[in-house]
């Protein structure tokens, strides 16, 4: 009897992957070495924007070393164009995008020619050797500029730099009333223009490619989310039969999103190697990953939000410019209507409207990046509710929970159109209440206030929902998705009763291995050690949809149950057959098939007799395969809401405008939970993240384009020394959408955060005439704000921030 | 990031290097803890044809007492500094700066002297230098000299050191029972000072006898706040004296600017941090 009597299902289990991975006991991509591997280089180009009127090459191809330099004009013909799947607008303007720019660069960084020699080294060194002349272009930089009459453009023969304008209505749709309406009845408006800056997702493996074009298929290594998402695009792009490519993603070290991408380095790398019929790799240096690999986030939002006096919303009018850069990627344009369902958010707002424009720009294309669209909706709302709190002059979490869906409320349909299912918003907040001293911090605040202490303290609210688990197919159809957000899973019962777990989604940080190595205990009764999961590789696990949006576990690891499911089913018919009963009599638990109400003590076989028997196959019912292992595709029913209260304390220096955080209290309801360490994990670690773009992250460009924040000495990546101590803690509202009740908690913390922490740094100063700092909320932002504020004090006052004359150069408050 | 190809010689006496130094011209340099110099090298700023390596002369390392000085090697690391008692004792400023330095990988193989050499105007070690009157001994063919911190620095990454020497060692007069408080202001714990000022102050029965102040990141080259200096002897060691002295820092400086700071915001900060330094160091 091996069965396991505790369950696994919330066990805090040490992950079984974590050994090899942080010992770096294992083959990331450019560990691999194969014979004969031959090195690629990318020279890219310093230019945003410019013609390119010669490339010499002579020099750099005589290069010790050096086995061929290609450029544009060399690979024109067979790099087609890389792929965007996700065309928001039957009328979307998108720009055909090539891994090597052929006679036009559209951003700095965009590479100019490949050098592929027998090492890194010597690939390194013929870069410098070629010479590009550039005749330069003017460069589109700027949003509003772009979208503005006569604007220069980043492609010309588009005739726009607007490549699509997306509408949501909740009238036109049905699912509320008109806003205008509700903004020209409104009792109080609040009106802020926000800027969500740009930021680059920094995962800490930098991207890696290894293609073998040798064997029968082609195998290509990659440090990337979506293996799968990726064979399928090769093979639509690059007129190479899908069954002739094989991808994997070996172990890989972060992504963020910022590896949901079929990127250019892929393409050259795949190219290089099917010319020269040998194995080529390209890794990218750390300069090159800032600079060239996606950036995130990059809008400017104008809100305008409607109420009543006694502090009910009454409308919502969401007006954005999303910035994606120089081309579309692969899921650019839908990543900001991704926000339009969450700027509601929690709150019971009778009208809204959601217009976005996405714009091009002189600069690296923007794509996901941890929490995709919901924490710009995420942050512009929770903003939006402590300026009326503000206006109102009420306690920032009573103007909430006036506003808020009840418990008994759910299900909820939402003025955007969502279902949610599940939640409690109340409880999760007197909870975060509780463990943050909410009352004694209000009383120290109000104690410095009165001292005038230089240092001043900043409470901030942010009770956040999020739509993840990525996603029903037919959502993603009627938001003209190009594919389905299904899952898939098989099960393989080996003859000694071990399982193997094949997943369609794609770890890189995550867990799987631990937490499905749980699930699939629970689900077969066998022990947690007995359970290899199997993953990244498209021979070995054929079929899957990756992953990304939070939606391994609601997504993927319901197929896996589903994938259970079938194994049991198929072991009760031979487990009967060996008990010598009918199937309907035999019942499973614990790993074993029994003879119901037979008592405990009765004869059982377990599952693993089972395998072994069916392995042998000697004595099978009739009509039955020899075959226990099972395979099912999921497609979810709906998105998955996880939801939280996060309250955040600040002490800002108001000599220096330094900022620290003093305490944050994060309570998250993700529903039942599978492991509460990898919970924990995903919920700090998104925490820094969003922490990080309230006050340090930002990729800032000159004039010309070039992005200054080139190292990670300028673009400014907090560690543990900047953070404080996380009060983590949770409420539990199971999900009604999926068997297990288990909500996702990928993206959680970075969405939940970062208004919290600038909403503390407002409220920390916004006695001295401060009403809005710019993201980061840098020493000299928060310092600019309070000596403006104080000038201005009881001139603008609570206007400040208001309209677009608040994106100042120097970010500070009007 | 690969740097260019490069020769690599590590000589084990003073000697060979500045002879190396003489022979390859401007094509050499030395490396000492690397943390500088490798990531110019793998960004390709520079690309020398040769690296005399400093790390096999064992009488660059270390810290000893001559008299009413100590001697820093020029290969002595920050974690060494850090910790050395003679260093602690005497010239605490020092060891108080080196703790902010940078991250404890970077500790472990960043060198004082190099530090010093390097001569970035936001590295932390040069204003502790000048304030505390350190002297820099170097060596070259023609032997050995010694020029005063205050000579040395003469710009931007540029100091009075010439091609074919090397700085050997550093002299920091003993200022034991001096108070001393490193106060620097960056954004994130590992990075470079935005703007840091380096106090040390020697106080009889509650005054203010003797205050040397330096300014990181103020200029191209480190500064003495000499007016603050000139304010606070005499002063009571109370943080409204200190403050009205600390008014004056911002005299005389002239910072490039960046993101992080603009020119007002950087000479506000040096006013704030020079009066936050030199009352931390008195304990006012
Ligand atoms: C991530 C990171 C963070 C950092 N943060 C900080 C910080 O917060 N504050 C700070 O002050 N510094 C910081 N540094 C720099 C660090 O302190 C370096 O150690 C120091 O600047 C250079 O010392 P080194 O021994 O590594 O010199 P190297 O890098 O080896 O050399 C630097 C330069 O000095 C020359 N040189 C070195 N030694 C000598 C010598 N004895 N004689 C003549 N020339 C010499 C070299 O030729 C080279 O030009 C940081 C470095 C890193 C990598």
């Amino acid at each position: 009897m091996t069965a396991t009597v505790e369950p696994e299902i919330g066990r805090a289990r040490l992950r079984k992957e974590d050994a090899r991975l942080i010992a770096g006991r294992t083959r990331w991509t450019d560990n691999l070495t194969l014979p004969g591997l031959l090195h690629m280089a990318i020279l890219r180009s310093p230019m945003a924007h410019a013609r390119i009127t010669a490339i010499d090459v002579t020099v750099a191809r005589k290069m010790s070393g050096v086995l061929a330099v290609f450029t544009g004009a060399d690979l024109a013909d067979e790099q087609g164009s890389l792929p965007c799947a996700w065309p928001i607008t039957e009328d979307m303007k998108s720009p055909s995008a090539p891994s090597v720019a052929v006679d036009r660069v559209n951003f700095a960084g965009e590479a100019v020619a490949v050098v592929v020699a027998r090492s890194a080294y010597e690939a390194a060194d013929a870069l410098e050797a070629i010479d590009v002349d550039y005749d330069e272009l003017p460069v589109v930089l700027d949003m509003e500029a772009a979208v503005a009459e006569g604007a220069d453009l980043v492609h010309e023969d588009l005739g726009t730099n607007t490549s699509a304008t997306w509408v949501f209505d909740s009238a036109e749709a049905g699912t509320g009333s008109d806003v205008e309406q509700a903004i020209a009845e409104a009792e109080v408006l609040i009106e802020r223009t926000y800027r969500q800056q740009r930021l680059i997702p920094a995962f800490m493996e930098p991207r890696s490619v290894v293609v073998d074009p040798t064997g029968e298929q082609f195998t290509m290594w990659s440090a990337t989310q979506v293996p799968h998402i990726l064979r399928v695009m090769l093979a639509m792009t690059l007129s190479v039969p899908e069954h002739k490519v094989r991808v994997i993603a070996p172990d890989v070290g972060g992504g963020f999103g910022g590896k949901l991408q079929v990127t250019p380095e892929e393409v050259l790398t795949f190219l290089v190697a099917r010319r020269m019929g040998k194995a080529v790799k390209y890794t990218e240096t750390r300069s090159e990953s800032i600079l060239a690999a996606h950036h995130g986030r990059d809008q400017l939002q104008k809100l305008t939000l409607a109420a009543r006096r006694d502090g009910t919303v009454t409308g919502l009018k969401v007006e954005l410019l999303a910035d994606m850069g120089a081309y579309l990627r692969l899921v650019s344009p839908g990543v900001p209507i991704l926000g339009a369902f969450m700027f509601n958010a929690i709150y019971k707002f009778p009208a809204y409207r959601f217009v976005c424009t996405n714009v091009f720009t002189n600069k690296t294309p923007t794509d996901a990046y941890r929490g995709a669209g919901r924490p710009e909706a995420t942050f512009a709302i929770e903003r939006l509710m402590d300026e009326l709190a503000a206006e109102l002059g009420v306690d920032p979490i009573e103007v909430r929970e006036r506003n808020w869906i009840r418990h008994e409320e759910f299900p909820f349909t939402t003025v955007a159109g969502l279902t949610y299912d599940s939640g409690n918003y109340e409880a999760a907040t007197a909870k975060a209440k509780e463990l943050f001293g909410y009352d004694a911090l209000r009383a120290e605040q109000r104690e410095r206030r009165e001292r005038g202490d230089s240092v001043q303290l900043g409470i901030g609210t942010s009770t956040f929902t999020e739509m993840c688990g990525l996603a029903p197919s037919r959502v993603l159809g009627s938001l003209s998705y190009g594919a389905g957000g299904w899952e898939h899973a098989a099960i393989r019962m080996l003859p000694t009763g071990k399982v193997e777990v094949v997943t369609g989604s794609s770890p890189h940080g995550q867990g799987h291995e631990t937490a499905w190595s749980q699930i699939v205990a629970d689900q077969l009764g066998v022990p947690f050690e007995d359970v290899e999961v199997l993953h990244g590789d498209t021979q070995s696990s054929h079929k899957g949809m990756d992953t990304y949006g939070s939606r391994s576990l609601t997504v993927g690891a319901m197929a896996v149950v589903r994938a259970a499911d079938k194994v049991k089913a198929k072991a009760a018919k031979v487990a009967a057959h060996m008990l010598e009963a009918s199937e309907g009599d035999v019942e499973f638990e614990a790993g074993a098939f029994r003879v119901r109400g037979a008592g405990a003590t009765a004869k059982s076989v377990s599952i693993q007799d089972v395998a072994l028997a069916v392995f042998a196959a000697h004595d099978l019912p009739d009509g039955v395969e020899p075959n226990l292992d099972s395979e099912a595709t999921f497609d979810p029913e709906n998105f998955s809401y996880p939801h939280g209260t996060h309250l955040c304390a600040v002490e800002v220096d108001t000599e220096t405008g330094r900022v620290d955080v003093r305490s944050y209290v994060a309570v998250d309801d993700v529903g039942k939970v599978v492991n509460p360490l990898i919970v924990e994990g995903q919920v700090h670690g998104g925490l820094a993240q969003g922490i990080a773009q309230a006050l340090f992250e930002e990729a800032v460009h000159d004039e010309s384009g070039t992005l200054l924040t080139g190292t990670f000495a300028d673009y400014l990546v907090p560690s543990a020394a900047d953070l404080p101590t996380f009060t983590t803690d949770r409420t539990e509202t199971p999900a009604t959408s999926n068997v297990l009740g288990v909500k996702g908690v990928g993206e959680a913390g970075t969405i939940a955060s970062t208004p919290a922490v600038v909403n503390a740094v407002v409220d920390a100063v916004r006695h001295l005439g401060v009403s809005d700092i710019q993201m980061p909320c840098t020493p000299m932002r928060v310092w600019q704000a309070i000596r403006t504020g104080q000038t201005d004090a009881g001139g603008l006052g609570n206007e400040a921030g208001g309209g677009l004359g608040s994106i100042d150069s120097s970010g500070g408050a009007r | 990031m690969i740097p260019a190809a490069f020769d690599y010689v590590a000589p084990s006496s003073v000697d060979e290097v500045v002879r190396e130094l003489a022979a390859a011209g401007d094509e050499a340099k030395v490396i000492a803890g690397g943390q500088s110099l490798l990531p110019v090298l793998r960004m390709r700023l520079a690309a020398p044809a040769k690296l005399v390596d400093l790390g096999r002369i064992p009488e660059l390392r270390g810290v000893r007492d001559d008299g009413d000085a100590i001697v820093i090697g020029a290969m002595t690391t920050h974690y060494e500094v850090q910790r050395d008692p003679l260093v602690r004792e005497h010239a605490s400023l020092i060891a108080l700066a080196t703790d902010t330095v940078a991250d404890p990988q970077v500790r472990h193989r960043g060198t004082f002297g190099g530090s010093l050499a390097h001569a970035d105007p936001a590295g932390d070690l040069l204003a502790p230098a000048l304030a505390l009157d350190a002297e820099l001994v170097l060596s070259g063919v023609d032997g050995r000299r010694t020029v005063p911190a205050g000579e040395f620095f003469t710009d931007i990454f540029t100091t009075s050191m010439r091609q074919d020497e090397i700085l050997c060692e550093v002299r920091v007069p003993k200022r034991t029972g001096w108070n001393a408080h490193y106060e620097k202001f960056n954004r994130v714990a590992q990075a470079w000072s935005i703007v840091a000022v380096a106090a040390a102050v020697r106080t009889e029965d509650g005054t203010i006898a003797e205050a040397r102040v330096g300014l990181t990141n103020m200029a191209a080259t480190p500064l003495r706040a000499t007016a603050v200096e000139q304010a606070l002897v005499g002063q009571p060691a109370t943080t409204e004296a200190i403050t009205a002295a600390a008014q004056h820092a911002a005299e005389g400086t002239s910072p490039s600017v960046d993101g992080n700071a603009d020119l007002e915001f950087r000479q506000h900060l040096a006013r704030v941090l020079t009066s936050r330094a030199v009352s931390a160091a008195v304990g006012a």
